[in-house]
Formats: C-alpha cells, sequence, structure tokens
C-alpha cells in the first residue's frame, strides 16, 4: 500500500502540491486525473525519490520511502515514462533489459536477452525489433518498448505518467488494454497519471482528481460519472464553465 | 524625483552586486560539489567498464584526428613566424629551440584542451542535457542506476587519462610540423634540427605539459557534464548548456594554463 501524507512541494514561488493526501490499495490500479500544471507528475516523482517533498511523509507498505536501501526501494518499482525514456545509445533489447544487466537484479547476458524478447512480445513486438535502437521505432512502437521495460524485472508497483500522449486513438486503446491486461496478470499496484478520459475508464479501479495541490475527489472510477463533485464533472465532461478556472 | 531616484540608486546597485555575488558563490560551490562527487565515483565500485571503454573511445580516439591537424598546422606555423621574426636580428638559428619549447609549454597543451572543449565539451553538454530535457537521466534512477556512476565518471576519468596523451601526441606532431617546414621550405639540416629540440627541452617541460593534459581533461569533461545535467527544458535549454559548457570550459582552461605555469616556471 502506498499512502501520501501531506505532501507539500513548491518551485520557488510555485506552490505545486498544497497538503496532498492519497492511498493507494495494493493490487489496485490507481489513475490520477487533473489538468497540465497540477502537479500530477511531481507527484509520482515525489514517490520515487526523484523530487523530494518539502513537507509530509510517503509510505510503502508501511516504509518511509525517504529511508532505507535506495536500491532495494527502486527495484520494486517499473516506470512508463511520457515519452516512453528509452536510451538512444543502446539497441531495443538493452533497453529493456537495462536493471537485469547491472547492478542487484544482474542476469547472464543471454538470459537478458531471452526476458527481454519475451516482454517484447508480451507488449505486441516482434523479436525483430530487439536489435534495433529507439530511434528507428514509431512513437507507438517506443511506448510498447517503454512498458517493456517498466515490467522486465517484474516489479511489484508499475507507475505510468501519461501513456497515451501523442499516440492516435487507436493506439492509446492498444497500450490501455494492455496496461490494464499487464498489470491485472501481474497483480502489481499501478499509479497512472493522465488526462486521457478513454485511458482512465480503461485502466483505473481507483480515481483520484487533483487540483490546486490537493486531492479534490477520489472513490471508484464506477462512482466517477455521478460524483456530484463539481471539480470532477467540470474535468470529465471536458467543460470551460466550472470551479476551475480555464484560460482562453 | 530626480533626487529620490539618486537616493534609491546606490542601494538598488549594491543590492544587485549583492545578488550576483552570492549568485556566482552559489554555482561555484555547485561546481565544486559536483567535482567532488564525480571524482569520488571514479573512485568507488561498480564501475560500468562498457561506458568507461565508450568514454575513452569518443574523447580519446576519435580526437586524434582533430587535435593532430591542429598541431601540424600550429607547429608549422610557428616554425615560420620564429624564422621571420628571427631573421630581424639574425637569430633564425632558434627555430627548433622555440618550436619545441612554444608547443610543449604552452601551443600544445592549451591548443589540445581547446579543441577538447569545443569537440568533448559541447557534446557531453548536448547528451546528458537531451538525456535530461528526455526524462532518460529520471529513467537511469527508477533503474537504480545512479547517473554521477554511469554517466559523469565515465566520462570524467576519460579526460583525466586521454587528454594528457592527447596533448603529448599533440607536441609531438607539432614539433614535427615545424620540422617539416623548417627542413624542407627554411633548409635547416635534419639531424641538426632533432639534435637541437631534443638537448633544448626538459623533463620539467614535459611534466608541465602532461600535467596541464590532466587538468584541462578534468575541466573540459566536468563543464560538459556540469552543465549537461544542470541545462533548463526544451531545445532552448540544451542550447544553453551547451554554450555555457564550452564557454566556461575555455576560460577555465585558459585561467588553469595561466595558474599551472606560474606554479611550474615563476622564477
Amino acid at each position: 500500500m502506498i499512502v501520501m501524507e501531506d505532501i507539500h512541494k513548491a518551485f520557488g514561488s510555485n506552490r505545486v502540491l498544497r497538503g496532498m493526501n492519497l492511498n493507494i490499495e495494493t493490487g489496485t490500479s490507481m489513475v490520477i486525473i487533473g489538468g497540465s500544471g497540477t502537479g500530477k507528475s511531481v507527484a509520482l516523482k515525489c514517490i520515487l525519490g526523484l523530487v523530494t517533498p518539502d513537507k509530509g511523509r510517503i509510505l510503502v507498505d508501511g516504509q518511509d520511502a525517504s529511508k532505507g536501501d535506495r536500491d532495494a526501494f527502486l527495484a520494486r518499482f517499473g516506470m512508463l515514462f511520457q515519452g516512453a525514456a528509452l536510451f538512444d545509445s543502446l539497441p531495443v533489447w538493452q533497453n529493456v533489459a537495462f536493471r537485469l544487466l547491472r547492478g542487484s537484479l544482474k542476469r547472464p547476458k543471454a538470459e537478458a536477452y531471452e526476458i527481454a524478447v519475451e516482454k517484447l512480445r508480451r507488449v505486441g513486438l516482434k523479436p525483430d525489433v530487439a536489435e534495433r535502437f529507439p530511434a528507428e521505432l514509431s512513437g507507438g512502437m517506443q511506448k510498447r518498448v517503454g512498458l517493456a521495460r517498466a515490467i522486465a524485472a517484474d516489479p511489484e508497483i508499475i507507475f505510468f505518467d501519461e501513456p497515451t500522449t501523442g499516440l492516435d486513438p487507436i493506439m492509446s486503446g492498444v497500450i490501455n488494454e494492455l496496461i490494464r491486461e499487464i498489470v491485472t496478470e501481474m497483480g502489481a499496484t499501478a499509479m497512472t497519471i493522465t488526462h486521457d478520459m478513454s485511458s482512465v475508464r480503461a485502466i483505473a479501479d481507483n480515481v483520484a482528481m487533483l487540483h490546486d495541490g490537493v486531492i479534490q475527489w477520489t472513490g471508484p472510477v464506477a462512482e466517477m460519472d455521478h460524483s456530484g463533485d463539481p471539480y470532477l464533472e467540470q474535468f470529465i465532461n471536458g467543460r470551460a464553465e466550472g470551479p476551475i478556472e480555464a484560460v482562453r | 524625483m530626480s533626487s529620490e531616484g539618486l537616493s534609491l540608486n546606490p542601494l538598488a546597485l549594491l543590492a544587485a552586486l549583492g545578488r550576483w555575488a552570492i549568485s556566482a558563490v552559489a554555482a561555484v560551490g555547485r561546481m565544486a560539489i559536483f567535482a567532488f562527487g564525480a571524482i569520488s565515483h571514479i573512485l568507488r565500485p561498480p564501475f560500468y567498464w562498457r561506458e568507461i571503454g565508450n568514454a575513452f573511445l569518443n574523447i580519446g580516439w576519435l580526437s586524434l584526428p582533430v587535435v593532430a591537424l591542429t598541431a601540424i598546422f600550429t607547429g608549422g606555423a610557428l616554425a615560420l613566424q620564429i624564422y621571420a621574426g628571427g631573421a630581424r636580428f639574425s637569430a633564425e638559428a632558434v627555430v627548433p629551440q622555440i618550436v619545441a619549447i612554444g608547443m610543449v609549454r604552452e601551443l600544445g597543451p592549451v591548443l589540445v584542451g581547446l579543441m577538447i572543449a569545443a569537440r568533448v565539451t559541447s557534446s557531453i553538454a548536448a547528451e546528458i542535457a537531451t538525456m535530461k530535457v528526455t526524462e532518460q537521466i529520471d529513467a537511469l534512477v527508477t533503474l537504480s542506476t545512479h547517473p554521477m556512476k554511469y554517466l559523469i565518471a565515465p566520462r570524467v576519468l576519460a579526460g583525466i587519462v586521454t587528454v594528457p596523451l592527447l596533448v603529448g601526441i599533440g607536441d609531438i606532431v607539432g614539433i614535427a610540423g615545424g620540422y617539416a617546414v623548417a627542413v624542407y621550405s627554411l633548409d635547416f639540416n635534419s639531424a641538426t634540427y632533432l639534435k637541437n629540440t631534443v638537448n633544448f627541452l626538459e623533463s620539467l617541460d614535459v611534466i608541465s605539459s602532461l600535467v596541464k593534459g590532466c587538468a584541462f581533461g578534468l575541466i573540459a569533461t566536468l563543464m560538459g557534464c556540469f552543465y549537461g545535467m544542470n541545462s533548463g527544458r526544451g531545445a532552448q535549454g540544451v542550447g544553453r548548456a551547451t554554450k555555457g559548457s564550452v564557454e566556461a570550459a575555455a576560460i577555465l582552461i585558459l585561467a588553469a594554463n595561466f595558474l599551472l605555469t606560474g606554479v611550474f616556471f615563476s622564477v
């Protein structure tokens, strides 16, 4: 279980998170929605330690995320970045097996290659992609490789940062389905950041709406459409009028 | 209004000066902490041998052509200049000695350092800044890999080791350029030229050249890494990081050259 307690984070005078509280149950899929620049990515990066909160506490299975063995902590996570964040200088298979080629999870090279090819197959890519470089792939294929990398070491917790941004609707649907299938079959805890409502409906067990640095509403995805929360309703219906100020 | 303006201006000027001084000291502090971190990661395992090998190849081996070409033309031009200048007071015969001392003590290390700043510092800064902008650095962290150890330490190590070697090669090639011009164009005797060159050079000249190479390699790679890791967002951020890294590396190389020359050769 991931617990975020009273998380504050400011960049200069810009107070992005202003006391965010959120619980994510083990084995569930939480999707955080909210407008651009509301701090969704910052919240996710706070959990991973990529950004240090100014105040507050993050617990993962009761253990303070800022303390203890960092390598062991990060080994529990997989992450799909918004732009896939693949390493240009490495072929696809080495990107996927990056964690398996070094550090505490190191395996023999041949075994790491086999796992990479298997994970690529799992996300719908053929083995011949393994030897290609990221720059030779389309955006959708790069996302799939990023997804394969995120699941390569069978993590307990997987983060997805804007998984469908920049993809056409059909490819978005494919990625959403893949994420849902993989999270279900791995039994992993998932946290996704998006403002794509089709992703929310495809991926989420629970939804949290982040606005003004705090969680405005959270609950099961089934209750999202009749929550009665004006912020959430404005967001999911894409209305310009409402409590969320829209810049024209 | 004018008297109020006059009374406020000195304070505003002082405040601006103070802000500049604080930010300059903070930048130096950040750079020092970064340098300390980089060097400590060079010494501590794990070692990423593949990354270290790539860094040696890119910074050392692939810089050889540009270093050799710069040195050979500079050595040749130096021989021509000394010959023409020396002719004014019948001192044409000092060409081998001055080319040797000029290349080994000053021109070799400085020109190689500046070429490395242009070729390597810019490339390191642009590559790392792009990795930062595209979240590849964050990805490294989430994959339990320390960016200082994986990206910075191999490049800085390669700079410290390969740049003095490049300086040594540059010195030799520069002297060879001077030799070629002197022997084939200015009618110097080949054996005498070589004998004068070898006899005139002292071991301190060579040692100072190689030490300067070490220092310049450290500066060039550190600046590339530091500016890359601290780049702003987007293409503009990458551009600024690249430009800033080359400017900082070139200025620091010239300043370090002055200091080291003082240390080795102050009377």
